[in-house]
């Protein structure tokens, strides 16, 4: 039982009184992040990403990860007591959420979620303790070949899950490693792309490219909607807290389900929103009485949440193991560790232990302190949203520019966060997927480092991806992924044809 | 961008829509653009095999090539289904408020490369409250220089972090 000893050191590490603190900081900004429109786990940390250079790397990502679990815990507040989704995976929390408040419920909805949240989440991280360790110490062995199949997996799977046209999921993937490929060439110093802009050759940062799409973008998509804020308020009294426990463990089939669609789609890159769609769905077909979903059933608050808090951990099991996050906001963590030169992958389980079992034991402990904070501040985050949106959308406007400026102090990357805005918005109502292109713009090199180097071993020969049994499975469910759109129209015409 | 009172020929509802056919067109021409330009540059730098291996631009030719594909797919189908297209991209009413954010917005983020970041925040959260919020001046005023002067205090004091100031700091002796 290494792993057990491994996390009792990693407590060691975490339960200092400065660690503490900074989880409590950053779970309180974690959640007024969630519950803000325009601001989110992604685009959240990457605003704040700055700041922690200055800090010790394990108390920085201590940090950071706990805004992630805040911000988790944040999208259900709004859900809830406003049918505003804070952040794009509670959608499925407002489906019953909303009525349930509607109801005169909001207090064991909440309960529900938050519950429900940490459980999804709790199982998540004993998913990484166990697996996190095997997974690297395989991935030891791997080649650049292996790298690039795992990569090329990674994005054939957009291709193949996303809900948007997978011609579109290709566009904004491609268009991220164009992105990404901008600036000097790290193999023969050339410049590529740059066509004589100085500024050009620092590269596209996609911290920047972060804060733009996912915050101003969202700025622009709320303020289509006109926003009105017009909620139920909540008080959370331990008595409705504790009857709602009560309540919740003849529900263990659905968070048993929901907790593994959420792992499944987190770590292949599916994400938390389509795991919280997915395992609403599952939910509701496999109930008793699915025509009662959508009025109030509490298990439709349960299902979504268990999923999305599942995903949103386990997204940090790739990205941790192998370098290659499954989320947006696992990317900018990803980006977070670089900059404190700690390259994610195998090796850092090797090399920095304490950093490593640090960081998971802090995912136990920050969705404790999550879980106590949300529960005993829910009516003081529910006033926030009380602020009118004319005040919030330049307070957010003025953050994002902030955030934008102090990645690299440079004027011209407040000027590429507003074109990235624009391109969010754009992307959003075309439905181009923005999750693929940030992850192409963080991987890019590193992907392309990696395809050289197997090129280079195999004299341009591209059948060193089938070379080993290993690369070649991996090579091979990465083509599955990308053809299954087409098997699934194809499909769906036999059935027409049949019918 | 294109106008939200443009005639879209087609629909005659009482409030003018923008279709999606437009600005899908549009942003499929500008990725195609992009692409020839990365496809072009990758060209320049060299796509094959040099002496130490693949050249500068062997990766990007390839994602250029790709992007170009797929984007020029997207064209391809956008305009074969033309006159059949009737997805809304948005209504006037929406597009309006767009418009009064991103318009700000710009004339912000300009503003902050002369004035740098206080003097401009200032002015984008008090023109927001009264325009839009229509809040008595006392409480525009408070807010508007509040929020920049909190920010100046956890950046620059807090955190060492120092963000962009222009004369209006500098006569203040920052």
């Amino acid at each position: 039982m290494e792993e057990v000893n491994n996390l009792f050191g990693g407590f060691a590490v975490a339960l200092t009184l400065p660690n503490i603190l900074y989880m409590l900081i950053g779970i309180t900004l974690g959640v007024l992040i969630g519950v803000l429109p325009g601001l989110g786990g992604a685009n959240g940390i990457a605003i704040l990403l700055p700041l922690t250079f200055s800090m010790d790397p394990t108390s920085a990502i201590i940090m950071l990860s706990c805004i992630y679990w805040g911000a988790l815990f944040g999208g259900a507040i709004t859900s809830i007591l406003f049918n505003i989704p804070g952040e794009p995976w509670s959608v499925a929390t407002t489906f019953d959420g909303y009525p349930m408040a509607q109801q005169g419920k909001a207090a064991q909805a909440l309960t529900a979620a938050f519950t429900s949240s940490f459980i999804g989440a709790f199982f998540a991280v004993a998913l990484i303790t166990f697996l996190a360790p095997v997974l690297a110490k395989f991935a030891l062995n791997f080649g650049p070949a292996e790298y690039f199949a795992v990569q090329l997996l990674t994005f054939c799977s957009f291709v193949g899950m996303s809900k948007e046209p997978p011609t579109k999921v290709i566009v904004a993937m491609m268009l991220g490693f164009a992105l990404a490929a901008v600036g000097m060439d790290t193999v023969t110093g050339q410049l590529r792309m740059t066509y004589g802009f100085p500024v050009l050759l620092k590269g596209f940062d996609f911290l920047i490219a972060v804060i733009g799409l996912f915050g101003i973008g969202e700025i622009l998509l709320t303020m289509e909607e006109g926003l009105a804020f017009k909620g139920k308020s909540a008080k959370l009294n331990p008595k409705v807290v504790w009857e709602t426990w009560k309540t919740l463990p003849q529900y263990w089939l659905t968070f048993l389900r929901s907790t593994a669609i959420g792992c499944w789609m987190g770590i292949t890159p599916g994400g938390a929103t389509p795991a919280s769609f997915m395992s609403y769905g599952i939910a509701q077909r496999m109930s008793k009485e699915p025509e009662s979903f959508g009025k109030g059933q509490i298990e439709g608050v349960l299902a979504p949440e268990t999923a999305a808090h599942a995903a949103g951990t386990s997204a940090l099991l790739p990205m941790l193991t192998l370098g290659i996050p499954g989320s947006p906001t696992a990317a900018v963590l990803l980006g977070g560790l670089m900059i404190w030169g700690l390259q994610p992958g195998p090796m850092l389980f090797v090399e920095h232990k304490d950093f490593v079992w640090g960081l998971i034991a802090s995912m136990y402990l920050g969705n404790i302190v999550g879980l106590l904070v949300v529960l005993t501040t829910v009516p003081y985050w529910a006033a926030f949203l009380r602020i009118p949106f004319s005040v919030i959308a330049p307070v957010i406007v003025v953050i994002c520019a902030i955030g934008a400026y102090t990645v690299h102090s440079a004027m011209f990357d407040v000027v590429m966060m507003l074109v990235f805005g624009v391109v969010g918005y754009l992307f959003k109502k075309l439905k181009y997927p923005m999750a693929p292109l940030v992850l192409a713009l963080v991987l890019g090199d590193m992907a392309e480092a990696s395809f050289r180097q197997s090129m280079l071993l195999s004299q341009g020969d591209v059948s060193i991806f089938w070379s080993n049994k290993l690369v070649g499975a991996i090579s091979s469910l990465a083509m599955l992924m990308l053809i299954w759109p087409l098997l699934g129209s194809m499909k769906s015409l036999v059935s027409r044809k049949a019918t | 961008m294109t106008t939200p009172n443009h005639p879209d020929g087609s629909d005659r509802e009482d409030s003018p829509v923008t279709l999606t056919r437009g600005p899908e067109l549009i942003v499929g021409l500008i990725i195609m653009g992009l692409a020839a330009l990365v496809i072009s540059d990758s060209m320049r730098v060299g796509t094959g095999w040099g002496d130490e291996g693949p050249q500068a631009g062997y990766f990007p030719f390839y994602v250029g090539l790709i992007l170009l594909a797929s984007s020029g797919l997207i064209v391809l189908r956008t305009l074969l289904t033309w006159g059949a297209a009737k997805a809304v991209f948005a209504t006037r009413e929406e597009l309006v408020p767009v418009f009064q954010m991103l318009v700000p917005m710009v004339i912000y983020v300009v503003a902050m490369v002369y004035l740098g970041i206080y003097l401009p925040s200032a002015l984008l959260i008090g023109y927001f409250m009264r325009r839009h919020g229509g809040f008595a001046w006392p409480l525009t005023l408070g807010v508007s220089i509040g929020v920049p002067l909190v920010f100046f205090l956890v950046f620059e004091k807090w955190f060492l972090v120092p963000l962009p100031k222009g004369p209006i700091e500098n006569l203040l002796g920052f």
